[in-house]
């Protein structure tokens, strides 16, 4: 296998705060490979953004990452001074933000932005700059992009503005676009057409994308490997079809039990107990032992890292093959048998 | 553009009458100007003449319309004090308040605003702890006791800058400058401080605040996420979009800048419109006093109009508002 375009080892990211240091990304590890999808799920408050954040090295003060590693293409970039680090963003990995309404700055054309964008990682001129703009706008299908690109962003529907955004995170030729929530903040009518964009514009260009979402269905639609976080933590990491139809951890059950299909005729959905704890008060042991319902002794103080389960990564003592417990060796094989490998 | 700048002037145009109204009735709640103008030993039939003269006898609304037609051609009557038209009197005034509040204002704005964006930037360096700290004497002293203060200082004290008036001007025909001398130099410096510090503060403290929003825009954040330069973010980005509401207040300063300029006039006795005007209270020069009232109104409202028009240049959504 290649060397992956993302690798992310131990990663830890707090923020200390008058009542304590939180924690809001704890431990988590994970590769991209090149051209691959990753995407990563979790509720709010989880530590999916801000694990984009960390990576591509805009925590807010005072939040820091606190540990681990971040290597991209084998170069390890966490610990970059700023000014090299501002090099990587845009050139090496792109952002797309939630918001389109604003994300462009509204007092500039959709243009000047994409202009200034690559003049600075291009020794381009203008007018090769310009030129390339219309073609990343058109490439994002913007209808008449050599006219629209002296349009101001508010000319724009929302729909057309994450189009321009997704030209900007783009006009570098990135090789790893982070996309936070892009398409949550949008009409679902057009959240397919965005994501659609999205995958195509990447695979064209060989970029990957890890993309940050709670949308299960964007999720299963788009991504090659899932991540599901929960308190700061990877609770499962894995294919996507291995995860979305033979989740292993407790959570991530709950989870996909939760998400309504068009078989079930008015039965009640599955609903996890209480709820996710904050981060000043993360219970010892696994973080969801406190609403787990296969909880037992070893969770409450012992914390599981991910282990090797199937294809799969799963954060949880039931995946462990040493557990005595005869219900978990039961599921243990059966996953193991269904996997291909 | 246009439509937005014909609306702009009618509403501007609303304004000076109002403020004319004013001014007019301000001739006729100060008592009888006959009296100002004849000896106590005038007759009756004297006082008619000049009345009739005046043309004081005629109906109030005939009187205002008259006033308003006079005042449009920059023609206020008579200073009862220097026998003298007012234009005139102003004329020879204006120069001197103008440059002392142009240079006041430009030091305020091209020493508040990079001021205002460095303590936006480095939030807790203790430069702009100190800028911070400053900025609070200059907004809580009144502007007497910071001239009064600058004047022992840096006159009687250290004797570096003179004190009072405007020092060698030079005639232009239209226009006394003191901006052509050194000596002039040297004797704006001060009231300049004095007259521009309020605003510095202000101007300072407006775009900090400004700068502390906008720089959690989202579209800053993407900006920096695009691996734009930390000088393009900060001032292409940021800076522009806390201009609207910069422009705004630097535009209504000026205007009070103008206005309240009299009290820096009286410390050091500055040759300009304020000092008239302080000068045409204690002697109930009511012409002078309307005209000031009406020339201070008119300045006001010609730099909201260019405050108005400098919108639409900085922000393209008010363009599109003002074209539909």
């Amino acid at each position: 296998m290649s060397t992956p375009v993302l690798s992310v080892r131990n990663l830890r990211v707090e923020f200390p705060t008058r009542r304590g240091t939180l924690v809001a990304v704890d431990d988590v590890s994970f590769d991209i490979a090149p051209g691959e999808v990753l995407g990563v799920v979790g509720e709010s408050g989880a530590g999916k953004s801000m694990t984009g954040t960390a990576v591509i090295g805009l925590l807010e003060p005072p939040g820091h990452i606190a540990g681990g590693q971040v290597w991209l293409q084998g170069e390890r970039i966490d610990t970059l001074p700023p000014e090299k680090m501002r090099r990587v963003r845009g050139k090496r990995i792109g952002m797309v933000f939630q918001d389109p309404l604003t994300s462009l700055n509204p007092l500039y054309r959709v243009g000047e932005q994409l202009i200034e964008t690559i003049r600075t990682h291009t020794d381009a001129s203008p007018a090769e700059a310009r030129k390339r703009s219309i073609g990343l706008l058109e490439a994002a299908g913007i209808q008449g992009a050599a006219r629209r690109i002296d349009s101001y962003p508010h000319e724009f529907s929302g729909g057309m503005r994450q189009r321009v955004v997704i030209a900007l995170a783009l006009a570098a030729e990135p090789d790893l676009i982070i996309a936070d929530e892009p398409t949550t903040a949008l009409d679902v009518s057009i959240q397919a057409q965005i994501i659609q964009l999205l995958k195509t514009l990447c695979r064209e260009r060989g970029a990957a994308i890890m993309l940050i979402t709670h949308d299960m269905g964007v999720i299963a639609e788009t991504a090659d490997r899932v991540a599901v976080m929960y308190a700061g933590r990877i609770a499962e990491i894995g294919p996507v079809r291995d995860v979305v139809q033979r989740p292993q951890h407790p959570y991530t059950k709950g989870l996909m039990g939760s998400i309504p299909t068009l078989e079930m005729d008015g039965g009640r959905l599955l609903q996890i107990p209480g709820s996710m704890p904050r981060l000043t008060a993360i219970p010892n042991g696994c973080a969801f032992h406190p609403r787990c319902d296969f909880v037992f002794d070893r969770c409450r103080t012992e914390r599981p890292n991910p282990m090797p389960s199937g294809a799969s990564a799963v954060a949880c003592w039931l995946a462990d093959p040493k557990n005595g417990s005869p219900r978990v060796d039961r599921e243990a094989t059966a996953a193991q048998a269904k996997s291909p490998t | 553009m246009l439509a937005y700048s014909i609306r702009r002037i009618f509403e501007a145009l609303i304004v000076m009458i109002t403020v004319a109204a004013l001014a007019f009735v301000l001739f006729r709640f100060v008592g009888d100007p006959v009296n100002q103008l004849v000896g106590q030993d005038a007759t009756l039939a004297e006082r008619d003449l000049i009345r009739k003269e005046l043309g004081l006898d005629d109906p109030v609304p005939v009187q205002f319309a008259r006033f308003v037609w006079k005042a449009a051609h920059l023609d206020f009557g008579m200073s009862y004090q220097v026998k003298q038209p007012v234009a005139t009197v102003f004329a020879a005034r204006f120069p001197a308040t103008f440059e002392l509040a142009m240079t006041a204002a430009l030091f305020a704005t091209l020493i508040g605003i990079p001021m205002g964006v460095y303590t936006g930037i480095h939030r807790d360096s203790f430069l702009s702890k100190t800028f911070l700290t400053l900025s609070l004497i200059g907004i809580s002293l009144p502007t007497f006791l910071i001239g009064i203060l600058l004047i022992w200082v840096f006159s009687t004290r250290l004797g570096w800058l003179p004190s009072f008036g405007r020092g060698d001007t030079v005639d232009l025909g239209f226009w006394r400058t003191g901006f052509l001398t050194r000596d002039g130099w040297a004797h704006l410096i001060l009231p300049a401080v004095t007259l521009g510090l309020f605003q510095l503060t202000l101007i300072t403290r407006l775009v900090r605040s400004q700068m502390l929003e906008v720089l959690r825009a989202d579209y800053i954040k993407f900006a920096r996420a695009r691996g734009l330069t930390d000088r393009a973010v900060n001032f292409g980005h940021a800076l522009k979009n806390t201009l609207i509401p910069v422009i705004t207040v630097i535009g209504l300063q000026v205007g009070s800048i103008i206005a309240f300029a009299l009290i820096t006039e009286f410390v050091f006795q500055w040759p300009g419109m304020g000092l008239l005007f302080l000068q045409s209270v204690q002697s109930a020069d009511i012409p002078v006093m309307s005209a000031y009232l009406f020339l201070v109104a008119f300045m006001f409202v010609a730099i909201n109009f260019v405050v108005d028009l400098l919108y639409v240049w900085v922000d393209p959504r008010i363009r599109i508002l003002g074209s539909s």
